[in-house]
């Protein structure tokens, strides 16, 4: 292991915020106080509560203490499936926190808030093109609450035609999202078992398509990195069955420039602007999931909506049809920067070339690995390939211990144990930002992994040995929750 | 471009790996009625140059501080963000990482987001915080469903002084699964009228929100007794949490649960996202919690650590059983509100919340000096309704020329406060400017 990225270096102890300071001190400046005190009467007042005190040294060391415990895109490589771990270009925070934009109160006269209210407009239909969908919201919050929203347009288009149905279909290979998206709204999921290819087929959808069914949540490419290539005949079919498909647009970055979502008849499809386009994933959020529609769900869209009029973009309430709000101002402005930035600076023919090459690093290490790891749908894949743990078995190494040990090597581990319908699965989604080296060393760690589970099966078990911790005991935190110090 | 690595000789030394003859070969799987028959229709690829022209050029025409005075708040609030914060905010080990599903490589965020739970939790005087949801309104109403959830009634009442934009998320979120939502007036004091919930029945919960829209500071103690003789929750919400460093907590009245929009706490307006919603509870609840969850416990070695915990609660295991679809956090505003609190100390928060609490006095006495009246005649935190004079809105207008904006028009949440404006001061007004509003005024 001698030129592995992974190497233990001096990392520094640092206790709980308040386990430091000393009462009395300060790491924040007051300005002078220009107005008399004016007390609060007791019955409302409080001491405060109870923080520690701490110096501005104090806090800068602590954070970045505890910044060097963490692995992020700029460490290294993380090729966790299904979330695009790509490069989040610096000079996007920059324009997010240009003061225009940072500052800006979400309730200004709209005379004065043109600039954001021009670039969300322009944004919206930057997307649309990139779909190939007729109108877009910005609203949702994250991905999640993207699907939620697609999940009310769904309900409010059927309330409208005086329909109530109960079911939703769901594919196997679906997000745990997706169904508890659905339930939000009162749908119960059917699950849809995918086919011995990893896909949908027609005929399963069909079966489990009837008048009670309010339509179908499909991610695509799935999350075994497959394309869904019956796509349209189980649309054509739900469509005919009065049901409307909602698409999960978690792996966009698989088919940009390529799939035309808008012609494949989705009625609806979210967006995850934290992986396709590009915005920093900050240890988990914020993010941004705007929602693309069809022209006849666009009445049902959130408001306020963006228009244009007369030279001028306003925010209008007046959509009567509405499903209403889901964010109290508009979304999470400051990452909509972002991705707007990200799309203006990458133009089409780049986007194209970013999905091409996310999926060239895919099939690579697909057809790197395949004599390594077993690999239960060999396919061509999108953007992202599913390996398991068979092979290892017999070692008694587990997908588990395999991730640990890569941590050793100096990369983020891939997702394991999802997607659910393949045992032990390794999901990796190098993204098209890894270069071939990038890949090559990963391939290489993967690799000697594979040869130390048969040789040494207890380096595997007993890594990770190079991070700041060793494997922590998940079971004692659940069954005894400590949440707070 | 550079945020593509690979060389012409690299892709055709991979492509030979994969066996396909060119890029569009890899994506034979895409069926003809899938594909794009033109390619898409987006402006010419920008410099970074050219990028930051245009960002400037646009972020120029919005109004923001210091160069405009800006005395709304209304569930966005200015506040100085100590440079410490966004400097450590953009390490960008805090950055380009994702939810710590790792937790040996991820102590950083984790620990950081113990610490977030930590001092959420002592700011609200309450047992338990999650990790963050994404704003206040979601919170709100995920707190609603999860009040639903526990007591299995179906009913639930909301104060109308409960911040307009979040009852309208809330009415978002309940709306498909017909619960039932009552909102509650509110009285000539600026508190909510409280005495139409003795003749509710089969209540889940009663939601209050303290300081209120009017910027009035609710006394809790009487809504939390009336909802927990029906056997509801009791929700209290605020958009202002600054406030709680000099006013009694949430929990010290017997809160079930207090969630709301942290925003004030080191986070910047960005026209109103992201922003950071915060979610606190009882830890007798803590399985019917929605959102992630960090806890403590030890590595193979004995030594401390942090993990995420209670996932049973989540959608990934639970799917259509979870306690919410909720997928990850807003744990960026999580960690810079944890930098926020952890400058400010117990008592830097008391002295910049008693602040906030003094301007907006001095304003308020200004004003009503001035001849305006101030209508709700309760205690008030940073924000306060002032009724203006006649005519007031090309006043409005004109200070807008001066670079002021002179409060929020509550017509078009409440219509029968026309001529009503919601004023903020927070320690970022002086009393210089102040002096320079009630003089330009009364011009």
């Amino acid at each position: 292991m001698s030129d592995v990225l992974g190497a233990t270096g001096l990392v520094l102890n640092e206790p709980l915020l308040w386990e430091k300071g000393q009462p009395g001190r300060r790491g924040f400046s007051l300005p002078a106080r220009d107005v008399e005190v004016s007390p609060l009467g007791e019955s409302l007042a409080c001491r405060g509560p109870d923080f520690p005190d701490l110096s501005e040294v104090d806090v800068v060391r602590h954070f970045t203490r505890l910044s060097t415990w963490n692995f992020g895109v700029d460490t290294g490589t993380y090729p966790l499936g299904s979330c695009t771990m790509k490069y989040n270009p610096k000079i996007n925070d920059k324009q997010a926190a240009l003061p225009g934009f940072s500052a800006a109160h979400p309730l200004l006269p709209q005379e004065l808030s043109q600039g954001l209210l021009r670039l969300m407009f322009e944004l919206e239909h930057l997307l649309a093109e990139i779909t190939g969908m007729d109108a877009v919201s910005l609203q949702p919050a994250a991905g999640a609450q993207g699907e939620l929203t697609g999940m009310l347009l769904i309900h409010a288009y059927h309330k409208s035609r005086g329909r109530k149905p109960s079911k939703i279909l769901v594919p196997d290979t679906a997000h745990g999202t997706n169904p508890a998206s659905a339930a939000l709204c009162g749908y119960r999921p059917v699950p849809v078992a995918s086919n011995e290819q990893g896909i949908l087929s027609v005929e399963s959808v069909a079966k489990a398509m009837d008048d009670d069914t309010a339509g179908l949540m499909i991610t695509n490419p799935n999350t075994l990195g497959l394309f869904e290539e019956n796509l349209k005949g189980i649309v054509d079919l739900v469509h005919a069955r009065g049901g409307l498909v909602y698409g999960d647009g978690a792996n966009m970055n698989a088919v940009l420039g390529i799939m035309d979502v808008g012609c494949t008849g989705l009625d609806v499809l979210h967006l995850n602007l934290h992986k396709t386009f590009s915005t920093p994933h900050g240890g988990g959020g914020p993010g941004a999931g705007p929602v693309c529609v069809k022209k006849h769900l666009e009445p049902f869209l959130p408001v306020p909506r963006v228009l244009e009029k007369e030279s001028k973009v306003v925010l209008s309430d007046n959509f009567p049809q509405s499903i209403g709000k889901l964010h109290a101002f508009y979304g999470n402005v400051g990452i909509l920067i972002r991705a707007y930035s990200y799309i203006r600076t990458m133009g089409a023919a780049n986007l194209k070339r970013a999905s091409q090459l996310a999926v060239l690093n895919a099939n690579y290490i697909k057809e790197r690995l395949k004599t390594t790891f077993h690999l239960p749908f060999d396919r061509p894949c999108m953007h992202e390939c599913v390996f398991t743990d068979k092979n290892q078995e017999a070692a008694k190494v587990m997908t588990l211990d395999i991730a640990k040990r890569l941590m050793d090597y100096g990369f983020h581990p891939p997702t394991i144990y999802f997607p659910l319908v393949v045992h032990g699965a390794i999901m990796i989604e190098p993204t098209e930002t890894e270069s071939k080296d990038d890949l090559d060393r990963l391939i290489h760690a993967l690799q000697a992994i594979a040869e130390e589970a048969k040789s040494n099966p207890d380096l595997l078990h007993q890594a990770p040995t190079k991070c700041k911790r060793r494997r922590l005991d998940e079971v004692a935190a659940a069954r005894k929750p400590v949440l707070a110090g | 471009m550079r945020y593509l690595p690979h060389t012409d000789e690299e892709i055709a030394s991979m492509l030979g790996v994969v066996g396909a003859k060119s890029l569009d070969d890899l994506f034979s799987a895409v069926p003809p009625n899938c594909r794009r028959t033109r390619g898409m229709n987006l402006p010419e690829p920008l410099s970074e140059w050219d990028l930051n022209r245009l960002m400037e050029n646009l972020s120029i025409t919005v109004a923001s501080a210091p160069e405009y005075k800006v005395y709304t708040g209304a569930g966005s609030y200015e506040h100085y963000i100590p440079q410490v914060v966004p400097y450590l905010l953009s390490r960008s080990e805090f950055v380009t990482s994702y939810t710590p599903y790792q937790p040996e490589m991820s102590q950083g965020t984790l620990q950081a987001i113990y610490e977030y739970q930590t001092l959420s939790a002592r700011l609200l005087g309450m047992e338990v915080s999650n990790a963050s949801m994404y704003d206040g309104a979601s919170a709100l109403a995920e707190a609603l469903l999860m009040a639903i959830r526990i007591t299995r009634k179906r009913r639930v009442a909301i104060s109308c002084l409960v911040h307009p934009l979040f009852r309208r998320v809330v009415q978002t979120y309940l709306a498909p699964t017909e619960y039932e939502i009552v909102e509650l007036p509110y009285l000539p004091s600026g508190r909510t009228d409280l005495s139409s919930l003795h003749n509710l029945k089969d209540l889940a919960a009663l939601a209050v929100q303290s300081p209120n829209f009017f910027g009035v500071i609710e006394d809790l103690k009487e809504p939390a007794d009336l909802a927990h003789d029906q056997g509801a929750l009791f929700i209290t919400t605020f958009t202002e949490p600054l406030a709680y460093g000099i006013l009694k907590s949430p929990g010290s009245f017997g809160a079930d649960i207090g969630c709301g929009e942290g925003q004030s706490l080191g986070i910047p307006q960005s026209f109103g996202g992201p922003g950071l919603g915060m979610f606190t509870t009882r830890m007798s609840h803590v399985r019917n919690m929605p959102g992630r969850l960090v806890g403590k416990t030890v590595d193979t070695e004995g030594r401390q650590g942090f993990v995420l915990t209670l996932a049973t609660r989540e959608q990934h295991i639970r799917r259509e059983k979870a306690t919410s679809n909720i997928c990850t956090n807003n744990s960026l505003c999580a960690v810079a509100a944890t930098m926020y609190m952890a400058c400010l100390g117990a008592s830097g928060i008391r002295e910049l919340s008693q602040l906030n609490h003094d301007k907006a006095e001095y304003l308020k006495n200004r004003l009503r000096n001035a001849g305006c009246k101030i209508p709700f005649a309760s205690p008030t935190f940073n924000e306060f309704v002032v009724e203006m004079p006649q005519a007031f809105e090309k006043t409005f207008a004109r200070l807008l020329g001066e670079k002021i904006v002179a409060g929020l028009s509550l017509k078009t949440y409440y219509p029968e406060l026309n001529g009503h404006y919601l004023f903020c001061v927070t320690e970022t007004k002086s009393k210089e400017d102040m002096d320079l509003l009630v003089k330009e005024l009364q011009s």
